[in-house]
């Protein structure tokens, strides 16, 4: 192990930035969901380079969890979209103003 | 030597992946750099002796999130939305905001180095057979938030399949 901590830290912090700009910048629902998993995915690259760091299985653990909420989260949103998709034919974010007065 | 080769190439392979993720026109080009970007962090956590979290990331995410992703983009006709505008009107003060953030961040990981030893490689600990050990700690410790999480599971598995139903 020659590679220090903080370079897993600014390769989680770089991914992690990317995935927000990603969400805010985007206007394809599906995108903005892909960067939401890139995101979540950054946040496991830091659990796991703390957990080498620290010596304990826990950071595994909460790694293991995060992808479990990962994937529920993608199998709700890709449901929400087809269904959206089926009445309002539109995959751009700021179009899906049902909610907006 | 080795382990900071595949540590960097794997690092510059997720980030570029990444970005071309958010930048691309195309949804099925950006689902084809997510998997190269989730394989890339794979090999990340391979070279930090996660193995179970690294078959995991191959199978779980590479496999079935991205399949679930794949199917989608198919089933939605992507024809007109390859001729919009791809980013919304606030997207230089989203861009902006986003940057302050990553900046708060760095400054965070810069302050942290006085508390933590960043600085330094991580000391080759007692975590060798990990797979063994995340399985001992998950179900002795985190048994509750396990069984929580799968009720997760049948909870998305079931609002998934009411919410992609033609009629409810």
């Amino acid at each position: 192990m020659m590679i220090p901590t903080s370079h897993y830290l600014f390769l989680s912090l770089g991914l992690f930035t990317i995935g927000v700009i990603g969400v805010v910048t985007r206007r394809n629902v599906i995108i903005i969901l892909m960067s939401i998993e890139l995101m979540l995915n950054a946040v496991n690259i830091n659990l796991v380079a703390f957990s080498r760091l620290v010596g304990s299985a826990e950071g595994h653990v909460f790694a293991i969890f995060v992808i479990t909420d990962a994937a529920a989260e993608a199998a709700v949103g890709l449901g929400i979209i087809i269904a959206f998709f089926r009445n309002r034919e539109t995959l751009l974010g700021d179009e899906m103003d049902l909610l907006k007065w | 030597m080795l382990d900071q080769i595949v540590f960097y190439f794997f690092a510059t392979l997720a980030v570029i992946s990444a970005v071309l993720v958010v930048t691309r026109r195309n949804v099925v080009q950006s689902a084809i750099f997510l998997i190269t970007a989730l394989l890339a962090t794979a090999g990340i956590f391979l070279q930090l002796h996660a193995e179970f979290l690294f078959i995991v990331q191959v199978i779980l995410y590479a496999g079935g999130i991205m399949v679930l992703f794949v199917f989608v983009i198919m089933l939605i006709n992507m024809d007109v939305s390859l001729h919009q505008v791809q980013f919304n009107r606030q997207w230089w003060l989203g861009l902006l905001l986003a940057l302050v953030l990553g900046a708060q961040l760095t400054v965070a990981i810069a302050v942290g180095r006085s508390g933590l030893p960043l600085g330094e490689p991580a000391p080759a600990t007692a975590l060798e057979p990990s797979t063994q050990l995340v399985g001992r700690v998950l179900f002795s410790e985190y048994m509750l938030p396990f069984e929580i999480a799968s009720i997760l599971l049948l909870v998305a598995m079931i609002g998934a399949v009411v919410m992609a139903k033609k009629k409810v």
